[in-house]
């Protein structure tokens, strides 16, 4: 069934921000003929990323009240031929799998925009990154949401790859630039081992392509081969295709595309360059980093390796689910370690992700729904960890755990959400993240008992760090030399309730977003399931 | 099954909107208008439940046997064949439960008034109580098992917060953290148990892989007509049953103190002592004991299972209690009594008795409450000291601590007047006369017996210690009786003590099943076939006569030792004996084992595995950057001197060039916008062009 255009709301989400971005150029570019004041220009390009940021949040919610959870196809497709020479289409489609993704980017971009803005900093501190070169830190916010979004929207490989790749250089500027100490450092590990990942995901995308089936374009025409990701999934069976380099052909294909994913999970062994990014990233920018861009490894998996490569995704299954179980208990020992708060916040995101990984493993329903969710509370718990991690290094200008101690007192209403974000990712039951945590684990149990058993102990060491961090920040006698800080501000309210509100009403009321993925999802999963005599 | 108009779930969502007032505005009310309106609100909301638990009790009565006032919400969690609701349900063992603990924690919240005046986070006191409130009565609530996890989890949280309620005393801070940090590793018993049973309910297991067979659920209105077509199946090699049974009760043994979880609670005294009171002796607690209870219907088809609980809380009664003979602070002797209590719980619902064992828990609710929160009035009175050698002759000062104590002493160690008799009599016979287990009943039944002696002795123990002998000054002042907010809790239940008797008069007595035998009953129907050692009304009574027998003795030794706090024996007792003295009042060692073991092991662990992951796994990412230079630089060595003079000039000309490139890296960002901006047109063109020609 080929999918014709039904509407161009998925392009006005994803490129209001690129609209953002030409302003500010156009501004920039503009500056001496109109003799605008770098003050003014700094204004105008936070006043832009706020509005187009917002305006793509606004119709994320207009995209989500328009969505249809029953219908388990592809809605709101956007769909013409780009490039006709070499089969590339513009196609761009949302369903169960991606909604929730793009409904996440809209809202945690817009929460980083805000998290960008100086509201509330004293004014001597003339170097923080929210008084640096500000258009363009804007416009690379822009640009990276921009990608983001076109990633989880784009149902062409080829237009999938140019999303991904556009995702790249924004986020090594915004680490290199606006970073930390070892910014450079940190921006070009992120930079290489992403490219590595690109480079084997575009080998991955070239082989699918020429060994898929002819078929017709979107205006009819004939081609011989095709970069539509439905295509490729219904219209070809890659199963019986020959050999390449010796292996299987989808075994070898599978295994480039999945660590090309794999990186960015990330996944161990290839997680390294996660704890310096967030270390060097300027608050917000982890917080997109955890919110958003660590979702793009699972999204791909699930929307490229899965329904394209079945079989090798089965033969594979143990293999994920062990390295879902080495992420799970393994950075949560890591974590235990650590003494930068910043640090420890970026390896529990390796554990957490953990769970995606071994519940999108088992092919049961509750597994991949879990996975999904997980992504989605992921995203919005890891985002509240980042912004409180900012709040005390804008105050304390550091963040050694150690370097604390019962600032409980001196500052309560931080206390209180520190202790709400950090039971929410521990899974207390009642909060968000229990729940997807619960189904990735009920999910995994049938297939992988031993091993599920496994990461039911991440959960009580990821309760001793969370709680021995609590007890080093915020109990005991108050350091003294933060006798003075200050409690949090108006900016740092507005960017953490909403959080911490979703992640209350979503323990308790889960379905909202569970129905919208649950019937596309278990659709992706039954031949999977069926494979494996589930 | 059942009726669905009563809007039970009021009764745990009032507490969490008295919580979340006083978490919210709390600070700012107490400041304005002061106390009275902190306890306002935090004490009216538990009793309003408690009147709601009451007319669903009455409600409950009304039905036919065997249903349950049901109160459904919403679909909480749906995937699949996993379908949760978001429901609450009370049958006679939750009404029970649900009255106990409405009735107990309110009573507690108005001594509260009392026991924390003047503090300066009161107003944090009755949130943190209140929202523990309402976890406990969606625990007992809970209409499955997920939701009552949340229960269980939610009594956890508010047990780490008010333990470290006095937070800036960093031991208490680190107290409440031990406490939740095992009770997760009991809780990582209930998850894998959870998903045991949910799974192996509807399907199982074999060489190929799972299979679903049948049908699921979660909820304990259907899970025992369910249940049977769980005891073929099996998982790992074990039956399903017994692996079920045994993973959960690493849950109970977490959450209700039991060997080799018990490590918690006597720290957990840490907390203010209504805390103590209500969550570490009443209430949070026996929550292991209720669960093992509710899951009656599974435990029945397990013998293995049942003699691992049985035996645990038997071991644990006694361990605890031998600790208990040697402790000075008068909470530490009374956190060893409850891990001991709970265990003496444990070897009832083990051996089958879940009723008996039940009643265990509600006696002990009303007598252990009373016991701490005499303790505090001591403790007040003493200006927050809690070493008995330094009290002695409370009594007089102190005439109503002094009898409700006596009272409770009385009900805890097992006279056959006050409640605790009557509820660790019935356990320990059932015990004696169970076949039910893998191992003779007369098992548990002797270590329980032993245990019971020693309760009685280290009970009077402390109040022989505490309230005779010669008043000592404190602050240059006699010691106080408190205020009636304090002493009027007291009362009530210290008589309450006494009354709960009359729900349990033994069948040997009355000749007919005990009040709370029958109500019970459609709750643990399971448990009628369970096979019993077929002893007489003799042995019963000769058990009888002996429990009260051993409960005198153990009377006796402490009126002999330390009555008056004349006699000096303990003390030569205890030179004499130097070495086992120690090894006891250290508690055998254990924490100090687990600090040289597991702890160790675990910060080890992880230490390691940030050095792994440090040098190792990024060491290799460095590694391969740096080859890749090295590579480069060889590359560019080759380049520099053998080819040197063939490429020179095509060098010069590129290093010329490059010069030219290099004003291009401006470092500013509208030039690579620039860039950018071209890069893009010059891609269109050259595709349009490139189409052109082949297209």
């Amino acid at each position: 069934m080929p999918y014709h255009t039904t509407s161009t709301l998925l392009t006005w989400i994803t490129f209001v921000p690129a609209i953002g971005v030409g302003v500010i150029g156009l501004l920039l570019g503009l500056k001496p003929l109109l003799k605008l004041k770098q003050g003014t220009l700094d204004r105008l390009s936070r006043l832009l990323a706020l509005i187009c940021s917002g305006a793509s949040m606004v119709m994320c919610i207009a995209l989500w009240s328009g969505f249809d959870s029953t219908n388990t196809g592809i809605q709101f497709v956007h769909h013409a031929v780009w490039i006709q020479a070499f089969n590339i289409e513009y196609f761009l489609g949302v369903d169960g799998l991606s909604i929730t993704m793009i409904m996440l980017t809209g809202l945690i971009c817009f929460v980083a925009v805000v998290a960008s803005m100086p509201w509330g900093l004293p004014k001597e501190n003339k170097e923080h990154f929210s008084r640096r070169s500000v258009p363009g830190y804007m416009a690379m916010i822009l640009l990276l949401e921009m990608g983001m979004l076109g990633v989880f929207c784009a149902l062409d490989f080829f237009l999938f790859y140019v999303f991904w790749e556009i995702m790249l250089l924004p986020m090594y500027f915004l680490i290199g630039i606006w970073g930390g100490p070892r910014r450079e450092y940190a921006a070009i590990k992120f930079f290489l081992y992403t490219l590595a990942g690109s480079m084997l995901m575009l080998l991955g995308m070239i082989a699918l392509y020429f060994a898929s089936n002819p078929t017709t374009l979107i205006d009819g025409s004939p081609c011989a081969h095709t970069f539509n990701l439905i295509k490729l999934a219904t219209e070809n069976d890659f199963g019986t295709a020959g050999m390449l380099l010796g292996v299987a052909f989808p075994k070898i294909v599978w295994i480039g595309l999945f660590i090309a994913f794999a990186i960015k999970i990330p996944m161990f062994p290839f997680h390294t360059w996660l704890p310096d990014a967030h270390v060097e990233a300027p608050t917000p920018v982890s917080v997109i980093l955890a919110g958003v861009l660590l979702k793009m490894g699972i999204y791909g998996i699930l929307r490229i390796c899965l329904p394209i490569l079945p079989e090798a995704t089965v033969w594979a299954r143990y293999g994920i689910a062990i390295f879902g179980v080495i992420n799970i208990v393994y950075a949560a020992f890591v974590c235990m370690a650590q003494k930068d708060l910043k640090k420890l916040i970026a390896y529990s995101s390796v554990s957490h992700m953990g769970f995606c990984l071994l519940g999108l493993a088992a092919f049961t329903s509750q597994g991949i729904s879990g996975c999904v969710y997980q992504m989605w509370n992921h995203g919005i718990i890891s985002p509240a960890l980042f912004l409180i991690t900012g709040v005390i290094y804008d105050r304390a200008h550091h963040r050694e755990i150690e370097g604390f101690g019962g600032l409980a007192k001196q500052m309560p209403e931080y206390s209180a959400i520190v202790g709400l974000a950090f039971m929410a990712s521990l899974g207390l039951p009642g909060l968000n993240g229990f729940i997807s945590e619960a189904l990735c684990l009920v999910g995994a149990f049938p297939v992988f008992t031993l091993l599920t058993v496994v990461s039911v102990l991440g959960v009580v060491i990821t309760a001793a760090y969370y709680l021995w961090t609590i007890q080093r920040m915020f109990l005991g006698p108050l350091n003294q030399k933060y006798a003075n800080l200050a409690d949090l501000n108006w900016r740092e309210r507005f960017t953490l309730y909403p959080l911490a509100a979703i992640m209350i009403i979503l323990g308790v009321y889960p379905m909202p977003i569970l129905h919208l993925m649950n019937q596309t999802l278990d659709e992706l999963v039954a031949p999977l399931a069926a494979a494996v005599g589930l | 099954m059942g009726e669905n108009t009563f809007p039970l779930w009021l009764i745990p969502f009032l507490p969490l909107v008295g919580a979340f007032i006083n978490g919210a505005f709390g600070y700012r009310l107490q400041r304005r208008f002061g106390e009275p309106v902190i306890s306002a609100i935090g004490v009216s909301l538990p009793w309003i439940s408690f009147i709601l638990a009451a007319i669903g009790f009455v409600k409950l009565q009304g039905l036919p046997e065997g249903q349950a006032v049901i109160s459904q919400l919403w679909t909480w969690v749906e995937v699949g064949e996993f379908k949760v609701d978001m429901a609450f349900a009370m049958d006679p063992l939750s009404a029970m439960m649900a009255l106990a603990v409405t009735f107990v924690g309110s009573l507690i919240h108005i001594y509260s008034i009392g026991y924390m005046h003047k503090d300066d986070g009161y107003w944090r006191f009755f949130c943190y109580m209140n929202l523990f409130m309402f976890a406990m009565l969606t625990l007992v609530l809970a209409d499955n098992l997920l939701l009552m996890f949340v229960g269980w989890e939610g009594v956890g949280l508010c047990s780490y917060l008010l333990i470290g309620f006095w937070y800036k005393d960093l031991n208490n801070a680190k107290a409440g953290m031990k406490a939740f940090v095992v009770n997760r590793i009991g809780d990582f018993g209930f998850l894998i148990g959870f998903f045991i049973l949910f799974w192996s309910l509807g399907g199982e297991w074999s060489e190929a892989g799972y299979r679903t067979t049948g049908a699921f659920s979660l909820h304990f209105g259907s899970l025992p007509a369910m249940i049977d077509s769980m005891a073929t199946k099996t998982l790992w090699g074990v039956p399903a049953p017994t692996l079920v049974g045994i993973f959960f009760f690493i849950g109970a043994a977490g959450k209700s103190a039991q060997i080799p979880l018990y490590i918690w609670l006597p720290d957990a005294m840490a907390g203010p002592t209504p805390v103590s009171a209500l969550i570490h002796a009443a209430t949070m607690v026996t929550a292991g004991v209720y669960m093992v209870a509710r899951m009656n219907f599974l435990y029945v088809l397990t013998p293995t299972a049942m003699t691992v609980v049985a035996l645990v809380g038997a071991v644990t009664a006694l361990f605890a209690a031998t600790i208990g003979c040697f402790q000075y602070d008068i909470k530490k002797v009374l956190a060893y009594s409850t891990v001991s209590q709970l265990g003496f719980m444990f070897i009832g619902v083990g051996v089958g008795a879940y009723w008996a064992g039940t009643y265990h828990l509600l006696t002990h609710a009303f007598f252990k409450a009373c016991l701490f929160l005499c303790a505090g009035s001591v403790i007040l009175a003493m200006h927050h000291e809690q070493d008995m050698r330094k009290m002695g002759g409370l009594g007089k000062p102190m005439p109503l601590t002094r009898w409700t104590y006596w009272i409770a002493c009385v009900a805890i160690a097992g006279f056959p007047v006050a409640s605790g008799f009557f509820s660790k009599d019935e356990i320990l016979w059932q015990a004696f006369n169970t076949d039910a287990l893998l191992i003779p009943g007369w098992i548990p039944w002797l270590l329980g017996f032993v245990a019971a002696g020693l309760t009685s002795f280290y009970m009077w123990r402390s109040y022989f210690m505490t309230f005779t002998g010669k008043t000592p000054e404190v602050h240059g002042h006699e010691p106080e009786e408190q205020r009636p907010a304090v002493t009027g809790v007291l009362v009530i239940l210290a008589i309450g003590a006494i009354l709960a008797s009359f729900l349990g008069l033994p069948h040997l007595w009355m000749h007919i099943p005990s009040a709370i035998q029958q109500f019970l009953s459609p709750v643990f129907g399971a448990a009628a076939n369970l096979k019993t050692a077929g002893y007489g009304h003799g042995t019963e009574w000769l058990l009888m006569i002996a429990s009260v027998g051993v409960a005198t003795l153990g009377l006796g030794i402490a009126w002999w030792l330390y009555r008056g706090r004349t006699s000096t024996i303990p003390e030569r007792v205890l030179k004499t004996f130097p070495r086992i003295h120690k090894v006891v009042y250290n508690k055998y060692y254990v924490d100090e084992a687990y600090q040289a073991t597991a702890i160790r092991g675990f910060l080890g662990l992880s230490r390691l595995s940030a050095w792994f992951d440090f040098k190792i796994v990024d060491g290799m990412v460095n590694g391969a950057g740096t080859i890749t230079r090295a590579f480069a630089w060889i590359d560019g060595a080759i380049d520099t001197y053998i080819v040197d003079g063939i490429v020179n000039l095509v060098a010069q000309t590129v290093k010329a060039i490059g010069a030219r490139l290099r004003r291009t890296q401006t470092g500013r960002l509208p030039t690579y916008l620039a860039g950018l901006v071209i890069g893009v047109i010059v891609l269109i063109v050259l595709t349009r062009f490139l189409s052109d020609v082949y297209g």
